[in-house]
């Protein structure tokens, strides 16, 4: 099959469906930090490893509880009590990460605080190597895989489940920022960060809930990215989050539906490129695309040009 | 509130007695002189179990009983034997040092401090280790200081010119003096490889500098973060180029170079760095820099061509980050394409704003300080990169500017024959 015939394929472009959803549901937390503090989170990728550790023992314990006969053995619904443990106990991680790494640094230069990102980023994967061990830890199998076929294409289960719940989540987000007091007051900071204060909004409740959502997003995505590549490893996080920084700029810093949208083009360029190309050449190629993408829409394929609130 | 780092320079020229640096220097010379004859005799003596590599630091962690030994043997070995000799010497190095230009100041000085840690250095191969990663990591984090903090912007890429530097010069380097299964017998005999390799540095430099062209053509358009982002896809598109060629090993890496990035080799190159830079920031150029980073409407009134000075900026810290990668790989003997990661990127970013931005001896001071704590937590092993963020994250968070920001140590006696001016950050 050649390279065109590759690109028509229903099957690639179901599976970047898939790995875009990873990529999206963690750029969601950089760009939402973003658009209020104008701040890249450089430790999110880290989260999402915390995140996908955390299910881990969150799904063990689960399925011990369920061998002891005090829960149902299904498992879908230790695969939904698993998402939600561990979304509600990455969120504070996020938080974590607010109190120690920006928060003492509101009023620094940004680049300050960009480095005590990274620091809280390597801290959490040393962390993690020094506590468990370098034996990597495999993901229990929650719900058994089962593949069908529509047309030509292959489905499994757990793809089908990893994008809609993704889109889901997604949804979720959008009308909690749209429909919600709490969102509004997220909108109004990104759009005048000194002026929201002064209206009685309490700034930084706003700002730990903020993290805690991308946290949250972030744990999400390390469930459901463990579910389909169940080898843990402390190292997870860093490549993958900071492709998925790179979609948030893809997509436009700041904005929920250009991280979103980011997203999936990241997953679709490298799935593309894997098939149609070697597979080593992946990052090579699909890098080289954003930059040039970059060069011709500087803000992003759905930022707009913000007026230059620069905190340097 | 008067700041106890930025004259740190001057307090201490007084408690070190008024003496001249000179002597001080020469006395150096002379304790490590002695340690060469008597460094093994003294540490037997004192029941350690070696000469102590780094100033005994790593024995801080992993035998704190050992430390009244060290300790002993740094006042015994260093301290009396510098400061008996300097006193001594001070009268003479004084009356010498009058007929000086500050040319010539400066350069005898350079000398005598090579000679110092030359002699230092070749008692333990690992202090000359050490000495060489020390110079290289200088170098890096000085022309890093240059974008991230004359500029005001935030660049990563500085793991990729790294390694653009570092392959390029590894390769012309094997290809001519070295006899390889790749690329076949040498091109020229070996014995013209110490000469060769400076101009195979400046070419490793101008092709890292290339490649920062085809960033900064379309990064400077914009402000802001847009560098950043521009640098990250940069520096994975390196490690990935250079995954895929397997003439040059792919992610085996590459080894065979010839040992030529001695000592003193390291020496000249980091000190050569260190004044272009200096020089550079001192100069229309650098203000203009400056400039722009405070308020580029502004500075673009004054009529500075802002995107022009910015390129510039840009492509001198990829060359000499590609110069610091093409010396790092022959000191090492052997580089491969995860050596140039964005965890390398990180480490030179953390050496660089523990020192501060926008200041030469800031950038060599932070590199030192950090060279050193990692010295000290050798021990640790894997616990070092938990201790290291920790001290990182608390140095921005109570001086969010690094040790030196925005300052540059004043040293009475530079400060006396030239005027210095400060760079301190408008509107802040």
């Amino acid at each position: 099959m050649g390279f065109l015939g590759q690109l028509l394929d229903p099957q690639q472009w179901f599976n970047a469906l898939q790995w875009g959803s990873f990529y999206a549901l963690i750029a969601l937390g950089y760009s939402m930090v973003y658009s209020i503090l104008m701040l890249f989170n450089f430790a999110h990728g880290d989260v999402f490893m915390v995140g996908a550790y955390i299910g881990f023992f969150v799904a063990t314990g689960f399925l011990a509880l369920a061998s002891a006969g005090i829960l149902p053995a299904s498992g879908w619904l230790i695969f939904v009590l698993t998402l939600i443990l561990t979304m509600f106990l990455t969120s504070f991680v996020g938080m974590a990460v607010e109190r120690v790494a920006y928060r003492p640094l509101r009023n620094a230069p940004r680049a300050s605080a960009a480095i005590t990102g990274l620091m809280v980023g390597i801290f959490l994967e040393t962390g993690n190597l020094a506590l468990l061990g370098a034996s990597r830890k495999t993901f229990p199998t929650l719900i058994e895989t089962k593949t069908f076929q529509i047309g030509s294409v292959y489905l499994t289960n757990i793809k089908v489940l990893t994008i809609v719940l993704s889109l889901a989540l997604m949804l979720a987000l959008h009308l909690f920022v749209q429909k919600t007091k709490t969102g509004m007051a997220m909108r109004a900071m990104s759009y005048d960060y000194a002026a929201v204060p002064l209206m009685g909004v309490p700034m930084d409740r706003v700002i730990v809930l903020t993290f805690a959502l991308g946290s949250a997003l972030a744990g999400a995505a390390g469930v459901l990215f463990s579910m389909s590549y169940p080898v843990l490893e402390p190292y997870m996080g860093l490549l993958i989050g900071w492709k998925a920084f790179v979609a948030a700029i893809l997509g436009g810093r700041g904005s929920i539906l250009g991280a979103v949208l980011g997203g999936f083009l990241l997953g679709f360029i490298e799935i593309l490129v894997a098939a149609a190309f070697v597979s080593t050449m992946r990052d090579l190629i699909a890098f080289s695309i954003v930059l040039l993408i970059l060069t011709f829409r500087p803000y992003g394929l759905f930022g707009e040009e913000y007026s230059a609130r620069l905190r340097i | 509130m008067k700041d106890w780092i930025t004259r740190l320079g001057s307090p201490l020229m007084r408690w070190l007695g008024g003496l001249p640096l000179g002597s001080w220097l020469i006395g150096a010379l002379v304790a490590s002189l002695l340690e060469h004859v008597f460094g093994a005799t003294l540490s037997y003596a004192l029941w350690l179990h070696s000469l102590p590599a780094i100033f005994g630091l790593s024995v801080i962690l992993s035998e704190p009983t050992l430390i009244p030994s060290v300790l002993l043997y740094l006042i015994i070995m260093y301290f009396i034997p510098t400061y008996i000799v300097a006193r001594l010497s001070a009268p003479l190095v004084r009356r010498v040092e009058q007929h000086f230009s500050p040319r010539v100041y400066i350069i005898v000085h350079l000398v005598l401090l090579y000679l110092v840690l030359q002699v230092w250095g070749t008692v333990d191969e690992y202090r000359l280790l050490v000495l060489r990663l020390l110079g290289v990591g200088i170098m890096l984090t000085t022309s890093l200081n240059l974008v991230n903090g004359w500029m005001g912007e935030f660049s990563v890429a500085v793991a990729g010119f790294m390694s653009v530097g570092a392959y390029v010069s590894s390769v012309l380097m094997v290809w001519g003096f070295v006899n390889d299964d790749v690329f076949g017998p040498a091109v020229l005999p070996s014995s013209l490889a110490p000469f060769a390799f400076p101009i195979v540095l400046i070419i490793g430099g101008i092709a890292a500098s290339i490649t920062a062209l085809a960033v900064a053509i379309p990064s400077f358009r914009t402000r802001g973060d847009y560098l950043a982002i521009i640098t990250l896809a940069y520096v994975f598109i390196i490690k990935s180029a250079v995954e895929n060629i397997d003439y040059i090993g792919g992610p085996r890496g590459f080894m065979n170079q010839p040992p030529v990035a001695s000592f003193p080799v390291v020496f000249v190159w980091t000190v050569l760095a260190l004044w272009t830079i200096y020089n550079y920031v001192s100069s229309t150029y650098g203000k203009a820099t400056s400039a722009v980073r405070d308020n580029e409407s502004a500075a673009e009134a004054m009529t500075v061509d802002t995107r022009r000075v910015k390129v510039i900026a840009f492509l001198t810290h990829a060359f000499w980050s590609g110069v610091a990668g093409g010396l790092y790989a022959h000191v090492i003997g052997y580089i491969n394409p995860s050596s140039f990661g964005l965890v390398k990127s990180a480490e030179v970013l953390g050496m660089l704003y523990l020192g501060g931005l926008s200041s030469v001896t800031g950038s060599v001071f932070g590199t030192v300080l950090f060279q050193l704590l990692a010295e000290i937590l050798r021990p640790l092993k894997l616990a070092k990169w938990l201790v290291i963020p920790v001290v990182l994250i608390l140095v921005m968070v109570y001086r969010p500017r690094g040790l030196l920001g925005f300052r540059e140590v004043q040293f009475p006696f530079l400060t006396a024959k030239k005027k210095e001016v400060e760079h301190a950050p408008a509107g802040n």
